[in-house]
């Protein structure tokens, strides 16, 4: 087996040792009806209805899509239209939050017997992929054993962006509710065995892992070498199995299945407790906070600048959703917090180094881990070819950043290659 | 809050540059440049001089008069203007050295577009064009230590013009030219001010390769090829070691077919195009006209270095072959 290409970064894991701490509740909560990829919800209230913790607010009937619930008790102040990132226009619950914290009556762990009844508790969740990507869980879960059937749940706890500490807060702090979640995986879809993945930076979780699980046969603790993108699912398959998830595949075609650590202990969570999913832990960091950088459970819906102000952040130059190497910019601090969202860093420096011309000096072939060419896919894409593009391969990009990392001309390569998939017609 | 600072994402960026590139093949050149100018004396150190001085200046006016953005700051045209004097004679008329570096910065690199733009090195077109032009200067060469007065100023020829003048004029065998092993391995032979000192070379390369600046490949192949070929044609060790250690063997391998733009971006690449200058390089020492090949290997490999990229294209990581249509 190969070693993937990738590259070494300052792990500049800080809030490590930060557990996690109730983020103030804010005053008001703006919550859009669209929260990851897929179809957007319905909101289910309107302007002055009364909410409570953990009612279902938003939802739809489309394949993809997961509902969303309000995350305090109050009322609901307005519903607005609002601009999502990808410059889509969603309805948005606004919530004036009463401070009661009343819950909802209708929470009732779920009644779970059989496949069917686990994958539907886990819709009714609310939850979604926590790593980043948000796909919705219950459509993951939904594979269809038949045709593709999974030998190796993949828990994914490598963390291999900067700054972040929330995944490894979950493997220390809630260690129980990983590893029941895995077993309840296991247990409904038929998984014979498990691999949870750590890179050996945290080794305090990987020992705390063993330990707990040293006579769970079905589940084996891996430590991976910390090297980014080590968390990106096809870098993980293959460090985990050697499994190759090929051009057009998912992972369920190798037999595998890939899920975050704190998604999984979110639906043990979630069975034992009825309440879906409200709030998220963020890791709050970055050079432009100056005080308490940390990890919070921070209610789905407050508004970023909610957790600047609180953590000195005002003068941020740069607000990144997520991780500096594949985290998305904050337009404007008064956008909320989402679902898959698992840190918000702020930054004193805005502007990266100038780009120059490029050099053919390779860097970004050799730091690859897909072993794309990134030089001549720019060359191409400037060109417009669509047929070069397809045979170099573009669509496969995973848009990690180490080729725009490691140019020393500082192009900006995987967002071209981002626009250069766009040419390519989809079948 | 708004006014925010937007971009794509990654938000980190290496703090490699283009300059600090340059910075370091300049650092891994000047140790064979200073024994140039020991060896050479202060004559040797004006040519270089000039060469960077002009080529600094070409690559401003170039850049002024096409109104393109200045790139002075990249330090590549110090680069060149170093290789350029360093595969020059010691006593090369400045003017001729000033041409040198008008052919290699303005009509190699930066007619093309500029820096990773050209299709051929720089340093090494215009030293072919010079000797093309200029033959008798370009072949003007000195003993070391000739400024000194314990030699006396007597022109000498190259370890391979000796070589090739006893194969060419003496009929068969090989015949070892009048240095040492040891005299070529420290450079106090005759020859282009920066190639003679295999020492020097050496530690640059091997500085370029350790700081990742330069892949091992293009030189293991080139002077691997090489120095087999020789020895399977020759079948002397010593000979070989005589052979590879002659010329512009080594600074071609370290730095000039290591070049960025003008060689193949893959190792697979890198080795082929290391292998052809090996092989070319052998040919023309041995069956040519001339008693040195790197320069024109080099060029030869360049012109290919397009297609070698399309060939040695990498196969990305779970790509699949595009199933071609079944005939009937
Ligand atoms: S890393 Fe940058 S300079 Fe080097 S080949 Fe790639 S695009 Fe060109
Ligand atoms: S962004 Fe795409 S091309 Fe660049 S290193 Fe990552 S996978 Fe390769």
């Amino acid at each position: 087996m190969n070693k993937l290409n990738g590259i070494h970064l300052n792990h500049n894991k800080g809030t490590k040792k930060c557990e996690t701490t109730d983020f103030p509740l804010p005053k008001t909560l703006v919550i859009p009806m669209s929260q990851h990829m897929g179809a957007p919800c319905d909101c289910l209230v309107k302007k002055g209805d009364e909410v409570t913790v953990g009612q279902k607010i938003g939802d739809t009937g489309a394949f993809m899509s997961a509902p969303i619930h309000s995350p305090a008790s109050g009322t609901v102040a307005d519903v607005i239209d609002y601009l999502l990132p990808n410059g889509a226009v969603c309805k948005a619950a606004v919530i004036e939050t009463d401070g009661n914290q009343t819950v909802c009556p209708d929470i009732n762990p779920p009644e779970i017997t059989d496949r069917q009844s686990f994958i539907a508790a886990v819709r009714e969740s609310g939850l979604t992929g926590l790593g980043g990507a948000g796909f919705p869980t219950h459509i993951k879960l939904n594979y269809d054993a038949v045709k593709t059937p999974i030998d190796t749940l993949i828990i994914n706890a490598a963390e291999c962006e900067p700054y972040i500490t929330s995944d490894y807060r979950e493997l220390m702090e809630r260690t129980t509710d990983v590893i029941e979640g895995i077993l309840l995986v296991q247990k409904y879809l038929g998984i014979p065995l498990c691999k949870v993945c750590i890179e050996n930076n945290k080794p305090d979780a990987i020992e705390l892992m063993k330990s707990k699980t040293a006579d769970i046969k079905s589940i084996e603790i891996l430590t991976l070498p910390s090297a980014y993108p080590q968390g990106a699912e096809k870098v993980i398959v293959y460090s985990a199995t050697g499994r190759i998830v090929a051009e057009g595949e998912l992972p369920s075609n190798q037999g595998v299945m890939v899920m975050n650590v704190s998604t999984v202990a979110e639906i043990y969570r979630y069975t034992q407790t009825g309440m879906p999913l409200i709030t998220r832990r963020i890791t709050v960091d970055g050079d432009a906070v100056t005080k308490n950088a940390g990890n919070y459970f921070v209610p789905i819906g407050t508004k970023v600048s909610e957790i600047l102000e609180y953590c000195g952040a005002e003068e941020a130059k740069k607000v990144l959703y997520g991780g500096p190497m594949m985290g998305l910019c904050l337009y404007d601090t008064d956008q909320p917090v989402l679902k898959n969202n698992n840190a918000i860093l702020a930054f004193k420096e805005g502007s990266l180094p100038k780009t120059t011309a490029c050099i053919r000096c390779g860097r970004c072939v050799r730091t690859c881990p897909f072993e794309l060419m990134p030089v001549m896919i720019e060359k191409a894409y400037n060109a417009k070819d669509v047929e070069e593009l397809k045979r170099l391969k573009v669509t496969l990009c995973m848009n990690c950043g180490c080729c725009s990392y490691a140019c020393p001309a500082h192009r900006p390569l995987a967002e071209i290659n981002q626009l250069a998939k766009a040419l390519i017609p989809r079948k | 809050m708004k006014g925010l600072f937007v971009s794509p994402s990654p938000h980190r960026a290496t703090n490699m540059s283009t300059a600090k590139i340059m910075l370091m093949v300049i650092i891994a050149l000047l140790p064979s440049a200073a024994a140039g100018c020991i060896f050479f004396g202060p004559r040797a150190a004006a040519v270089l001089a000039v060469c960077v001085i002009s080529c600094v200046v070409f690559e401003a006016l170039s850049r002024i008069v096409m109104k393109r953005e200045q790139t002075v700051s990249d330090l590549s045209a110090i680069v060149t203007g170093l290789l350029l004097g360093m595969n020059l004679p010691a006593t090369i008329p400045f003017y001729i050295a000033v041409i040198g570096s008008f052919i290699a910065i303005v009509i190699v690199k930066q007619l093309f577009g500029g820096i990773g733009q050209n299709f051929a090195n720089p340093a090494i077109a215009a030293r072919i064009v010079l000797m093309l032009s200029f033959t008798p200067q370009m072949s003007n060469w000195v003993k070391p230590y000739w400024y000194s007065n314990a030699v006396d100023a007597e022109t000498s020829a190259t370890p391979l013009a000796a070589q090739w003048l006893n194969y060419t004029e003496n009929g068969s065998s090989f015949k070892m030219a009048p240095f040492t092993l040891s005299e070529m391995f420290w450079g106090e032979t005759g020859g282009c001010i920066g190639e003679t000192c295999a020492a020097m070379l050496i530690l640059g390369g091997l500085f370029l390769i350790i700081t990742k600046v330069i892949s091992a490949a293009t030189p293991v192949a080139f002077i691997g090829s090489f120095a087999l070929l020789t020895f399977i044609y020759t079948g002397s060790l010593t000979e070989t070691a005589y052979d590879v250690l002659a010329g512009g063997l080594l600074i071609g391998a370290f730095f000039m077919a290591t070049d960025y733009a003008t060689t193949p971006i893959t190792t697979k690449g890198k080795i082929i195009f290391g292998i052809g200058c090996g092989l070319i390089t052998f040919i023309i020492r041995t069956f040519g006209s001339f008693p040195e090949g790197v320069s024109f290997s080099i060029l030869l490999m360049n012109l290919l270095t397009p297609y070698i990229d399309r060939l040695t294209k990498t196969s990305p990581f779970g790509a699949k072959k595009p199933v071609k249509a079944e005939k009937n």
